[in-house]
């Protein structure tokens, strides 16, 4: 979060008017949204306008406003500030409810019906036709089945839902909210767990749906999808607005940019390479390593006082990669050979009894234990490590708490805290001293610098540069890329689930990462 | 064909019962008879009507430990109310109706609005209910209205000594009543959506609240309507009665074939898994040198298989769900 | 100045200490205490005394709430622990006797705890099957019928005293001691706490979550297993049916009270075991007060009910906003 804020490309800069499209009236009309969590700005002042009949792609990295901006405009989250008109009319939902009564529906990733229940009652529930008081049961999976088959659909109605592939829930879903008289229908990744044949039936219904007059808002990873259905692209990147265009006028290139990168001039912090010693010994070598269905098998070597980059849009594998090689996922696919010897990563355990640690993304949920101190979250990995029966004494608790909290410059400098207390970027801070203190061979940072404040930035990264100089392996993961080339000495980009693209040496740069992962021809970025 | 696979449990169940019930009839002549059956249904009876409720708790997610208690309240208040009172028993029995019927609504609203576990606000209920029944009296008072004799007079005579009483009729309302309920209705629907995923009922547009606060006062509702057949089974109140019912009827759920997790379950299996617990008594009873102690660990371990089943079952879908997503968790 | 919440304990001391003043309201000889044939006498050594077999159960279960469990059986373990105790007694000699009966209680502990870290059984559930069925157990046992028995090794257990202290308040202390050992002494309490905070995060630092949570439900059953043999040797008996009914709920109730959060993490066991204290010095007053002892119940339950919506994660969270508008607003008058 580099305080420049980001100029839109020359695409973006055209008028709106210009699109086809435009032609209408708005549909849905949301003006200045803002929302701050606990002073955390998560979004800014961001206009969206979705027209009738048009498939609009929303787009931004973790953390980037756009969950924010749905659950705003679904009521799910109250909005600190903005307007919302849909059709011309003012309106303000306060729940998920009323946003559905209003003609707003969502359908998440994590398909919110009932998996128990059949398809049928899925559709209806809450407004199943009855006969004196009881569900006609037949009437229903007859309405049931003529809903669906307009959806190209021939399913036995009456199993339960769970019985279906994600595909087909995600359809029923939509049919659910269409059905209520839905004229905006916003999709939250549904396809993220799709294989390419049912991404295509669902993409069928967008059209059906869009042919009908329903604006749809379609949240994905994956780039490929947006210029196969979108007819329009908006982009959020720390909480603003970032570019809105017409597909036509934002090609993949300046759509990625747009989402991790900022003007090609900006990247100036080259990284100097000359100041990078020799690598020094492989500390670990996968070959092969992979998981079905999970991440491709991919061959990495992390040598000493040498930091990896993983580079890749959210979903493209960064993190599953990651877990592979701490054994947080164990791998079907692959070898693991650590300082020479053949090993089997299959638990967290394993991996740190050979010297890794493993920072996850997820810092509330996977990081942080909130109710416990600052200094016990701190000593939990090594205390972990040194087995239950050999406890730490306290003073050399309190000394390696006191040590990192300097070191760090945790705030407030209180060990006795509880970490839930602190800010996202001391939280952050003291999950890296966790693994610190165990004195990994490798570490493994998953986007180190997310959603914390601008001077904790610069401390991690000058952290890491100093881990890597006294000899430490890193593997950092992070959306960041112009971070990420100042201390990076190779950087491996992912798409869909694989590594594709391995830059090493003076290749190292922004637009060489942005070029693969928007799958443009290498040259063009090589020239910059 | 995808329809039928859920009602494996309740076929398994179904099974088990007719295979116990020929092992009986095998090992005692006397077994297989209309009366027999009859005596299962009537000395039953106030197990299967609270199982019925409970199976609604059970697969909206939730649990009702209370039961026993509101059984042990309503004997205890009906005995005072007819008895040292002078209310006439049908105005006590509509009274002892809407007391239970309210303080399931108080559990129901306080798991809702305080979004605490219901086994613990339930426990927090079971000793409410036993302790005010502690309160109203400790002894054990017969009940000698005149509907009472009467009622318990009343049945219908099937030959061969077999008689189906009121509480047996009752108990076969309720169980047909909850069946027409919980399959039939809009709420049953709801019952079970709530079990499959509460975040997701609520943005269908449920009413959760609303259909939380009823379950739990179905389900105190069924319990002392269950009372009022246990004193017309027993023409007697105390405070003690129906201890451990709860565990009784979570367990004929359970064997029944519902998911303890929610979302799954027929009231016709409770009533069959009621049937069970009653068929291991009688055997009991029939041997003579058996000893009571066996029903217990009977129960136990028909909970235990059934409970492993569910797992197993469940872990094997899971696992064959993911296979294919592959999505990061 | 960092904002500091109060300090830990204090309002269950407090409640202790006005429950026990309560106590000594009705009944002037509260406080009274008398030494009698070198033993220690007197209504606030029968608190201890009679509040022993539950405390036992709220050291083990206080662990496995810790870790977002719960343990319905202990009723039932200390059903059956009481029984072989009381059916072993006359014929074996005390190792024996404590050996047979705590190891059942092991091994109880261990079956729940498999059902829980193993199969992934949700603890009520897995808890409740031995619930039910333990009963049953201890049924077959004693075979149905109130086992007595004679021998004093046993009955010293119960009725004893050592140094003037009723067996059963030290054997409570001992195994309190020895829990806090082994889980404060070790760094077992702070991977409780870790695990029941946040299970995830946990086993990415490296926890051995299973083998934890095999281990806390082994102890809750050796708790119980202690609980039985202090009870059976109380009454120089076993009833199957009776020993231990309903304690389950009670060694629940002290945990709650003793403030550990029925979501799990951070755990006190001496709290838990004021807890305890603080059921029983309830229990005690009732008694001496004159109010019928059916009374205890009702008390009981609101209790719970209090200090549950106390803890709810809603009401908390409204007391928490309420605390930082206060915050925010402090900290803008001060820029």
């Amino acid at each position: 979060m580099l305080p420049t804020a980001p100029l839109p490309p020359p695409a973006a800069g055209h008028k709106p008017q210009q699109d086809a499209s435009q032609q209408d009236a708005p549909l849905l009309q949301v003006t200045g949204f803002s929302k701050s969590f606990a002073g955390f700005v998560a979004l800014d002042g961001v206009d969206f306008t979705l027209h009738p009949g048009e498939i609009h792609a929303l787009l931004g990295e973790n953390g980037a406003g756009k969950s924010t901006l749905i659950k705003t405009m679904t009521g799910v989250v109250a909005r600190d500030a903005g307007t919302m008109r849909l059709a011309g009319a003012a309106i303000a939902p306060r729940s998920a409810e009323e946003a559905v009564k209003a003609g707003i529906a969502t359908v998440y990733q994590e398909v919110n019906l009932a998996p128990n229940l059949s398809v049928a009652q899925n559709l209806y529930l809450g407004r199943q036709p009855t006969r004196f008081g009881l569900v006609r049961e037949g009437e229903m999976r007859r309405r049931a089945s003529a809903l669906l088959a307009g959806f190209g659909l021939s399913i036995d109605v009456g199993a339960p839902l769970e019985t279906y592939s994600v595909a087909i829930q995600h359809i029923v879903a939509i049919a659910r909210a269409v059905d209520q008289s839905a004229r905006v229908l916003i999709l939250d990744e549904p396809t993220a767990s799709l294989d390419a044949q049912e991404v295509e039936v669902l993409f069928a219904v967008m059209r059906q749906l869009k042919a009908r007059g329903i604006g749809i808002v379609f949240v994905t990873h994956f780039l490929d999808q947006v210029y196969a259905v979108c007819d329009r692209i908006t982009v959020l990147r720390n909480g603003r607005l970032a570019g809105s265009a017409p597909i036509a006028q934002m090609p993949r290139l300046d759509l990625v940019r747009l989402m991790l990168g900022r003007e090609l001039s900006e990247a100036t912090a080259r990284r100097s390479h000359a100041a990078a010693g020799p690598a020094g010994a492989d500390v670990a070598v996968f070959t092969g390593l992979g998981k079905a269905g999970y991440v491709a098998p991919f061959d990495l070597t992390l040598r000493a006082g040498h930091v990896v980059g993983l580079a890749g849009l959210l979903g493209s594998g960064r993190t599953e990669t990651v877990r592979l090689v701490f054994g947080a996922e164990p791998a079907d696919a692959g070898t693991a050979e650590v300082a020479g010897r053949r090993v089997t990563l299959t638990c967290p355990r394993e991996a740190m009894a050979l010297g890794f640690g493993y920072c996850p993304e997820e810092r509330k949920t996977e990081g942080i234990v909130a109710d416990l101190t600052v200094r016990e979250n701190i000593v939990l990995a090594l205390q972990a490590k040194r087995g239950a029966l050999a406890p730490l004494p306290r003073r050399e608790q309190d000394a390696i708490a006191a040590r990192f909290i300097r070191l760090l410059d945790i705030r407030p400098p209180d060990p006795e805290r509880p970490i839930g207390l602190l800010s996202g970027g001391n939280q952050q801070k003291a999950l890296l001293a966790r693994w610190l203190a165990t004195e990994p061979r490798l570490l493994i940072l998953d986007e180190p610098t997310r959603g914390i404040d601008v001077g904790a930035h610069a401390e991690i990264i000058k952290l890491i540069r100093d881990l890597c100089r006294q000899g430490m392996a890193l593997l950092v993961v992070s959306s960041e890329l112009e971070e990420l080339v100042t201390y990076a000495d190779e950087v491996i980009v992912l798409r869909d689930r694989a590594h594709v693209v391995r830059l090493t040496g003076d290749a190292v740069e922004v637009s060489a990462i942005l070029a693969a992962i928007a799958d443009a021809p290498a040259g063009a970025a090589a020239a910059a | 064909m995808r329809s039928l696979a859920r009602l494996t449990p309740v076929l398994a169940t179904t099974a088990v019962f007719l295979a116990g019930f020929v092992l009986c009839s095998l090992a005692y002549p006397n077994f297989a008879s209309l009366r027999v059956v009859m005596n299962l249904l009537t000395d039953n009876a106030f197990l299967g009507i609270v199982a019925v409720g409970m199976t609604f708790v059970i697969i909206s997610g939730g649990i009702d430990l209370s039961v026993g208690s509101v059984i042990g309240f309503t004997t205890v208040f009906l005995a005072l109310a007819i008895e040292r009172w002078g209310v006439p028993p049908l105005i006590a029995f509509v009274l002892v109706l809407v007391l239970c019927a309210g303080f399931g609504a108080a559990m129901g609203a306080i798991i809702q609005y305080a979004e605490l576990p219901p086994f613990i606000v339930t426990l927090a209920g079971m000793f409410l209910a036993r302790g005010v029944s502690f309160l109203l009296s400790t002894e054990s008072l017969p009940i000698t209205a005149d509907l009472y004799t009467h009622l318990s007079d009343h049945a219908l005579r099937l030959g061969g000594g077999a008689r189906l009483t009121v509480p047996a009729i009752v108990m076969l309302a309720v169980v047909i009543g909850g069946m027409v309920l919980l399959h039939l209705t809009r709420f049953g629907a709801n019952v079970y959506a709530l079990g499959g995923s509460r975040a997701a009922t609520g943005l269908m547009g449920i009413n959760v609240a609303r259909s939380t606060v009823l379950i739990y006062t179905l389900s105190s509702a069924l319990a002392g309507l269950s009372g009022i057949v246990f004193s017309l089974y027993t023409s007697s109140g105390y405070s003690l009665s129906a201890v451990g019912v709860e565990l009784d009827a979570i367990a004929a759920v359970v064997i029944g074939g519902t998911l303890l997790s929610g979302g799954y379950g027929f009231v016709f299996g409770s009533f069959i898994g009621v049937l069970i617990q009653g068929l291991i008594q009688t055997y009991i009873s029939f041997d003579g040198t058996l000893s009571s102690w066996w029903a217990k660990i009977a129960t136990g371990l028909l909970l235990f298989a059934f409970i492993a089943f569910q797992q197993l079952t469940l872990h094997l879908a899971r696992r064959s769900r993911r296979a294919p997503a592959g999505v990061r968790p | 100045m960092a904002l500091r919440l109060p300090r830990i304990g204090t309002s269950q001391i407090v409640a202790l200490a006005l429950i026990l003043a309560a106590n000594w309201v009705v009944s002037p000889q509260f406080f009274d205490i008398r030494l009698q044939d070198g033993r220690l006498f007197g209504s606030l050594i029968d608190v201890l005394n009679r509040g022993a077999p539950v405390a036992l159960l709220s050291i083990g279960m206080v662990l496995v709430i810790a870790m977002r469990g719960i343990d319905l059986s202990v009723g039932a373990v200390m059903a059956i622990c009481g029984a072989i105790a009381a059916s072993l007694a006359d014929s074996h000699p005390l190792p024996v006797v404590l050996a047979a009966s705590l190891g059942a209680g092991l091994a109880c502990g261990l079956w729940n705890g498999l059902l829980v870290a193993v199969l992934r059984i949700q603890p009520i559930v897995a808890t409740l099957i031995l619930m039910v069925a333990g009963r049953g157990i201890a049924q077959l046992i004693t075979e149905g019928r109130i086992v007595t028995f004679t021998s004093p090794e046993l009955a010293f257990l119960g009725g004893g005293s050592v140094l003037g202290l009723p067996t059963p308040i030290v054997l409570t202390l001992a195994m309190m001691a020895l829990t806090l050992l082994i889980v404060r002494g070790t760094a077992l309490g702070l991977m409780i706490e870790a695990t029941g905070g946040n299970p995830r995060a946990s086993a990415l630092a490296g926890i051995g979550t299973r083998l934890i949570t095999v281990a806390v439900y082994v102890w809750s059953g050796l708790c119980a297993a202690l609980a039985g043999i202090v009870a059976s040797a109380d009454i120089l008996g076993a009833d199957a049916n009776n020993a231990g009914l309903w304690l389950e709920l009670d060694a629940i109730l002290a945990v709650v009270i003793g403030g550990t959060s029925l979501f799990g993490g951070r755990f006190s066991i001496l709290l838990a075991v004021v807890g305890a204290l603080i059921i029983q010095a309830m229990n005690t007053g009732i008694l001496l007060s004159g109010l019928p002892p059916e009374t205890n119940l009702v008390v009981k339950a609101v209790v719970v009910l209090a200090v549950l919506l106390a803890q709810s994660p809603r009401i908390g969270a409204q007391i928490a906003g309420l605390g930082v508008l206060f915050g925010r607003s402090r900290s803008r008058r001060r820029s």
